[in-house]
C-alpha cells in the first residue's frame, strides 16, 4: 500500500453509484480529496506486520447465540398480529392494501 | 447553569422512595429548568413532558400505594436520540428519521422505565453518531454548558451537555470510538463505556456493531455506578449481550485502590520522549500525569506502560467503523420508514432519497466503508485493519497480566470553539485515546480531573479488562475524591 493509488473522480462516482448516492460535480471535487485523506490514514497500518495475524471482527469471538424456537411478539408490541402490523405499516411513506408500496423495480413508472 | 443546586439520582430516589417528595415536583423543576435554558444550550431534540408527567404520575401512585418503584424512582433520565422510545421521535439528528416515531422502546430504555426512572427527553448527537462535537447534527449543534461558545463534543454531546447543564442528572449515550468518554470530558461530568456485550443494545440505531456500546453519563461516580447497575445484565433480544448475569458494582465503592497495579500508556498519553506529542494540549497532559499522582497517594502501584499497537487504533477504527456503517446504513433506502424522496423506479427513489437524507459526514463514512469493502480492497484496508484489531487486543491483553487498570487523558484537548475542527481527519484526532477501548471491547470511564485552557474542563480515561468495571469505579472515585480537593486547595489559594 506504500505505493497506493490516490483515489480518482471515477472511484468515488463508481463508489458513490454501490453506495445509492447522488453526487454532484462540487460534491465529487470535495469528497474525492476527503476521502483519499482517510485512505491516507488507513496506510498507516502498513508499519505493521500483521500478515501472521489472524483478523477479528467481533471483539470477543462469539460464535452462536441460540434461542428456545418460539417467536415473540415480532417488535414487543403487545396486542393482536394485526395491531402489529399497523404499528409497523405507519412509519411506510407510502403504503397500500396492508403493503408497503415502491415504484417499479424494473422499468419505469409511466 | 443554574442558580440552584440539582439534588443528584440517589437524593431523588431516596426523597421519592420515602415520599419526602414526588416524582412529579422533580420532574416539573427539571422541566422548568429546559424550558428557561435549553433555548440556548440546545440539549434535546424532544423534551417528552406530557409522556415524562404520566411516568411521573404513575411512580408516585406506586408509591402511594406502598409499593417500591425501583431505585431510580422518579429520576429523570435523557436518552440520546438514537435509542427507540415508543411513541417518542427517534431522530439520529439524520433528516432521513426525522419524523420517524419507533413502535418498540430499546431494552435500556424499558429497564430504566422498569427502576423507577422517568425519560425526559431526547438529546442531540452528531447524525448517526458520527463526529466529535454534535456540528453533524442535521438539526444544529449542542452548546457547551460549561462555555458555550464551545462544542459540548461528541456524538453524545446533548447527553453529555443535558447533565452538565442540570436538565437531568443521568442521561444515556452510546460509545462506538469515545463517544461517550470525549462528550463527558469536554462538559466535565463522568461518562463510562461499560464492557461490550453488559448492555444491551436491543433498540439503539447501529453504527458500527461490533463498537458500539450504551452507557451512562453522571455528575458523579457513584451515580454512574448506579444507573450502570440497573442498565447491565443479559437480554435475549440482543444476540451480542453477555450471557452472565450482571456483577453489581455499588457494593465495592469505597474499596480504594490500594494495591492495585496501573499503567500510564505511554503511546495515549501525550507524552513523545519528554515532549509534548503532536495535537496533545500541554494542561491535559499535566492534568494526566497529576491524576497518577492522585492515585499513586491513594496506595496503588502506577508505572509507565508501553503497548506499540495503540497509534494504530485511530487507523484501524476509521476502516472497520465506516464499513461497518456501510452497511447498517443500506436499511435507509425510503420503503418502511423514513424520509422518502421520489424517483421514476425503485433505485432511483431510494438513491434520492439517501442523497436528500444523509449529511455530509455521513455520506463520507458510507463510501469510505463501501471502498474499503470492495474487491480488490477488502484485505489491503478491512482485512488488514482487523488483523491490526487482533494485534492490539492481545497486546492489551499481554499488558493486562501485569496491570489492573490503565490510565490516559480522555481527549487530547479541551472544549474548542464551533468550526475550529472543519476537517475531517483533524476531528478524528479528537477519539485517538478512546478508540483502542472500543476495538478490544473492554470498559473504560472518564472522569473530570482538574481544568486546562481557558479553565476548561480535562478528563482523566481509566481502562481496565473485561468486566473490570468494578476495578475501575473504584479507581474512578479515588480520581474525583482528589480532584475535589485540589480544587478546593486552589480556590483556597485563590481567596487568600
Amino acid at each position: 500500500m506504500a505505493s497506493r493509488e490516490p483515489l480518482t473522480r471515477q472511484d468515488v462516482t463508481d463508489v458513490a453509484e454501490l453506495a445509492l448516492l447522488n453526487l454532484s460535480d462540487d460534491d465529487l471535487d470535495r469528497y474525492t480529496g476527503q476521502l483519499d485523506a482517510v485512505f491516507d490514514l488507513a496506510s498507516k497500518l502498513d508499519q505493521f506486520d500483521v500478515s501472521e495475524v489472524p483478523p477479528t471482527s467481533h471483539p470477543f469471538g462469539l460464535v452462536n447465540v441460540f434461542r428456545a424456537d418460539s417467536p415473540p411478539s415480532s417488535v414487543g408490541i403487545d396486542g393482536t398480529d394485526d395491531n402489529v402490523r399497523q404499528e409497523a405499516l405507519a412509519s411506510g411513506p407510502d403504503v397500500e392494501d396492508n403493503q408497503f408500496k415502491v415504484p417499479p423495480a424494473l422499468g419505469e413508472s409511466p | 447553569m443554574s442558580d440552584a443546586q440539582m439534588p443528584t439520582a440517589a437524593e431523588i430516589a431516596a426523597d421519592v422512595r420515602t415520599g419526602a417528595t414526588t416524582a412529579i415536583d422533580v420532574v416539573e423543576r427539571h422541566l422548568a429548568l429546559i424550558a428557561s435554558s435549553d433555548t440556548e444550550i440546545h440539549a434535546f431534540h424532544t423534551v417528552a413532558e406530557e409522556a415524562a408527567r404520566s411516568a411521573a404520575a404513575g411512580v408516585d401512585e406506586a408509591v402511594a400505594a406502598g409499593r417500591d418503584p425501583g431505585p431510580l424512582a422518579g429520576v429523570p433520565v435523557a436518552i440520546k436520540d438514537n435509542m427507540c422510545t415508543r411513541g417518542i421521535p427517534t431522530t439520529c439528528s439524520s433528516k432521513i428519521l426525522e419524523n420517524w416515531v419507533p413502535p418498540y422502546d430499546a431494552t435500556v430504555v424499558t429497564r430504566l422505565r422498569e427502576a423507577g426512572a422517568i425519560v425526559i427527553g431526547k438529546t442531540n448527537l452528531d447524525e448517526f453518531a458520527m463526529g466529535s462535537s454534535t456540528e453533524n447534527s442535521a438539526f444544529g449543534p449542542t452548546r457547551n454548558p460549561v462555555d458555550p461558545t464551545r462544542v459540548p463534543g461528541g456524538s453524545s454531546g446533548g447527553s453529555a451537555a443535558a447533565v452538565a447543564a442540570g436538565f437531568a442528572p443521568l442521561s444515556l449515550g452510546s460509545d462506538t470510538g469515545g463517544s461517550i468518554r470525549q462528550p463527558a470530558a469536554l462538559c466535565g461530568v463522568v461518562g463510562m463505556k461499560p464492557t461490550y456485550g453488559s448492555v444491551s443494545r436491543y433498540g439503539l440505531v447501529a453504527f458500527a456493531s461490533s463498537l458500539d456500546q450504551i452507557g451512562p453519563f453522571s455528575t458523579s461516580v457513584a451515580e454512574s455506578a448506579l444507573a450502570f447497575d440497573v442498565l447491565a445484565g443479559p437480554d435475549g433480544r440482543d444476540s451480542t449481550s453477555i450471557p452472565q448475569p450482571h456483577q453489581p458494582v455499588l457494593p465495592v465503592l469505597g474499596e480504594g485502590v490500594e494495591g492495585l497495579r496501573i499503567g500510564i500508556i505511554n503511546e495515549l498519553s501525550g507524552r513523545a520522549g519528554g515532549d509534548i506529542a503532536e495535537g496533545f494540549e500541554s494542561e491535559v497532559v499535566a492534568q494526566a500525569e497529576a491524576a497518577a499522582d492522585a492515585l499513586t497517594a491513594a496506595g496503588a502501584k502506577v508505572d509507565e506502560v508501553s503497548i506499540p499497537s495503540a497509534v494504530a487504533g485511530l487507523s484501524a477504527y476509521y476502516m472497520i467503523a465506516p464499513a461497518e456503517a456501510s452497511s447498517n446504513l443500506a436499511r435507509y433506502d425510503g420503503v418502511r420508514y423514513g424520509l422518502r424522496h421520489d424517483g421514476p423506479n425503485t433505485a432511483s427513489m431510494m438513491a434520492a432519497s439517501r442523497t436528500a437524507g444523509f449529511g455530509d459526514e455521513v455520506k463520507r463514512r458510507i463510501m469510505v466503508g463501501t471502498y474499503a469493502l470492495s474487491a480488490g480492497y477488502y484485505d489491503a484496508f478491512y482485512g488488514k485493519a482487523q488483523r491490526i484489531r487482533t494485534l492490539m487486543i492481545t497486546e492489551f491483553d499481554k499488558v493486562y497480566e501485569d496491570f489492573d487498570l490503565l490510565l490516559s487523558p480522555t481527549s487530547p484537548c479541551v472544549a474548542f470553539p464551533f468550526g475550529a475542527k472543519a476537517d475531517p481527519i483533524t476531528m478524528y484526532y479528537n477519539d485517538v485515546c478512546t478508540i483502542p477501548s472500543n476495538l478490544t471491547g473492554h470498559p473504560a470511564i472518564s472522569v473530570p480531573f482538574g481544568t486546562g485552557e481557558a479553565g476548561l474542563p480535562v478528563g482523566v480515561q481509566i481502562l481496565g479488562p473485561m468486566l473490570a468495571e468494578g476495578a475501575i469505579y473504584r479507581a474512578a472515585e479515588v480520581l474525583e475524591q482528589a480532584a475535589a480537593k485540589l480544587a478546593g486547595a486552589s480556590a483556597n489559594e485563590g481567596g487568600q
